[in-house]
């Protein structure tokens, strides 16, 4: 079963694939999901178009959507806002860069390292740790927030990288999502290089490590993903506004923009940097997430 | 007389004394036999102790206290959950209903949706899926903050907005509609949105789902007679994949009980108008951070847990794979 499930993977996109010319299903289908996908996409498109549009065309009547003159006023004009701030936009960015990049190695390698032991070690109280990990993962701990401001106020890691970092660090998916992946492994394996003397540091970082690239790059994706788009951290847990990042600059940005149309087109270059740095990674590892999903079961 | 009944006793009592004790030992030897399982699991667990497992115990602590963070927090019993479904008019009226139409229509909604979309996906020959699920997925990249601002063209309230400018042309309303700021509008708004950016890392996993299913079931059900594409999915595509489901549905109740910003966000405003899109989670942040009650705010948030166990429950009850299986 084990061998099977491992060639499977390997070969998922070419499952049930047939030859070229598609079946009456195939065609409604495809229809369909051509019509959604321009549901879907839409709006960034129009986001995409906004930010490199120039002043005039933004206000234009009737709204256009491809941009006529794209131009960089836009990234420009958004620089300039913090121009006369004591805090300039290139720290906000260096934080969210920083704290997001530290998220994603920590959450990686502490997830891994929990998920190892708990699937092929079976010490006393695994299946303990494993249920906790479990009914948290039905739980949104954003939902606990006062308690969890409360712990780290305490903690006297207010105003640090480390209350940015810190309450990030323990992803309960990330623990599951590796956890079903390691259980694939054949103990076999395993065994073998323990005969062979390694130690269980060895045999994680040069066994299980490597062949669990797709379940770490998965992982990676959806760390970066909370971190860089995270405003909680930056609200509750830092009052120093030079530790402040990037995507709670922009909330103070747009806060009233509906009303308030004058900075639309900084707001949409702002969006834009929000959204590159997470579409370029997931393009990245792509094929690499659909082969961890397959695990990804709650048996 | 006395003395010969308690002998036994005793003796009986040192044995098992004794016997606790060895069990003790050798527990704790097997304990040090993992020393090493314990070391690698250590840094994830402090940290789910610190910021999961205290915050959530302490949460239902403090939800039978009075607490303003300023003086130490004083038991009240069941005050304030009393208050909450009997007083508090703004939960009441507002954010109970308003959770419960929004979660209602965005989890199972943005689930069927997931898995209907997943589905279609697998139909199509390979070389387009991939395209397809990255035109799905690529919303939810945007989540948070941008995700407001990328609808903000779309919804803004006056003729320049792509919605209203739209309408308009068709003729089929005769002036701007303030999609994001009137109660009317704002909540179907902030449903839409939430269902465009749903497609996440659950979606990843229904897909997966589907397509690891093993291509002899199917073909096996057809010799059995199952005729239709549904029949298909029914008795084979959903049996053969349940722990994705259930997965899926863990993810999608949680993505929706959070969903707290995105009313403020899009409307720009905090309340939102009249309370259209207030929702559980702004009614916790209200109490919590603008009027400092703790206790009173803490109690909202463990209702909030309780909702959502209760609908995992439900899923499990769904999903969830028996012992026999």
């Amino acid at each position: 079963m084990k061998t099977t499930s491992a060639i499977r993977f390997s070969g998922l996109w070419r499952r049930r694939a047939k030859p070229f010319r598609l079946t009456p299903t195939e065609k409604i289908s495809a229809v369909m999901l051509v019509l959604l996908s321009i549901f879907m996409l839409m709006p960034l498109v129009y986001i995409f178009n906004n930010a490199l549009k120039p002043y005039q065309e933004l206000f234009n009547y009737p709204p256009t959507i491809w941009v006529r003159n794209p131009s960089m006023q836009n990234f420009i004009e958004l620089w300039a806002i913090t121009k006369n701030s004591a805090i300039p936009m290139s720290r906000y960015i260096f934080n969210s860069v920083f704290v997001a990049v530290a998220t994603v190695v920590l959450v990686t390698g502490v997830s891994a390292m929990c998920a190892y032991p708990i699937s092929k070690h079976k010490f006393p109280g695994h299946r303990i740790v494993f249920g906790s990990i479990l009914v948290t993962l039905l739980f949104a701990p954003e939902t606990v927030a006062i308690p969890r401001y409360l712990v780290v106020s305490n903690l006297g890691v207010m105003d640090t990288y480390f209350g940015h970092l810190l309450p990030m660090v323990a992803v309960p998916v990330g623990v599951f999502l590796m956890k079903q992946f390691i259980d694939q492994l054949p103990d076999e394996l395993l065994d073998a290089a323990k005969i062979d003397g390694a130690k269980e540091f060895t045999i994680f970082l040069k066994i299980v490590i490597p062949i669990c690239m797709p379940a770490v790059a998965t992982i990676s994706i959806i760390a970066f993903q909370d971190a860089w788009g995270n405003t909680e951290t930056s609200t509750l847990f830092m009052q120093d506004e030079t530790m402040k990042t990037f995507p709670f600059f922009i909330s103070t940005l747009t806060s009233n923009m509906a009303n308030n149309v004058a900075r639309q087109g900084a707001a949409a270059a702002a969006a834009l940097i929000m959204f590159l740095p997470n579409l370029i990674i997931f393009l990245i590892f792509q094929s690499k997430v659909i082969t961890t999903m397959a695990h990804s079961g709650i048996k | 007389m006395l003395k010969a009944e308690s002998k036994p006793i005793n003796s009986l009592d040192a044995t098992a004394a004794y016997n606790t004790a060895r069990k003790t030992q050798s527990l704790l030897k097997t304990i040090w036999s993992y020393r090493v399982s314990y070391l690698f699991i250590a840094p994830f667990m402090i940290c789910f102790i610190l910021f999961i497992m205290i915050p959530v115990i302490a949460a239902f602590c403090l939800s039978f206290t009075y607490f303003n963070s300023l003086q130490p927090p004083r038991f009240v019993g069941w005050d304030n959950f009393r208050y909450m479904i009997s007083q508090d008019l703004l939960f009441i009226k507002y954010a109970l209903p308003n959770t419960f139409k929004f979660s209602v229509i965005v989890g199972p909604g943005g689930y069927l949706a997931a898995f209907f979309l997943a589905w279609l996906i697998s139909i199509l020959p390979r070389t387009s899926r991939k395209w397809f699920a990255l035109a799905m997925y690529s919303p939810s990249l945007t989540g948070g903050i941008a995700m407001a601002i990328v609808w903000q063209p779309m919804l803004s309230g006056d003729r320049i907005g792509y919605l209203n400018s739209f309408l308009l042309k068709l003729g089929l309303v005769s002036e701007p509609q303030l999609w994001v700021t009137s109660k009317e509008y704002l909540m179907t708004s902030m449903i839409v949105v939430t269902l465009w950016s749903s497609m996440g890392i659950g979606f990843l996993a229904m897909l997966a789902g589907i397509l690891n299913v093993n291509s002899e079931l199917y073909e096996a059900g057809k010799l059995d007679g199952i005729r239709s594409r549904l029949e298909e999915i029914w008795y084979i595509t959903i049996p053969s994949m349940k722990p994705q489901m259930l997965f899926g549905a863990v993810m999608a109740i949680v993505g929706t009980f959070k969903a707290g910003g995105i009313g403020s966000q899009l409307s720009g405003m905090n309340p939102t108008p009249e309370y259209s899109g207030h929702l559980i989670v702004n009614h916790i942040n209200d109490y919590g951070f603008i009027r400092m009650e703790l206790g009173y705010a803490t109690a909202l948030s463990v209702f909030l847990l309780l909702l959502m166990y209760v609908a995992n429950k439900f899923c499990w009850s769904l999903f969830g794979t028996k012992e026999d299986e």
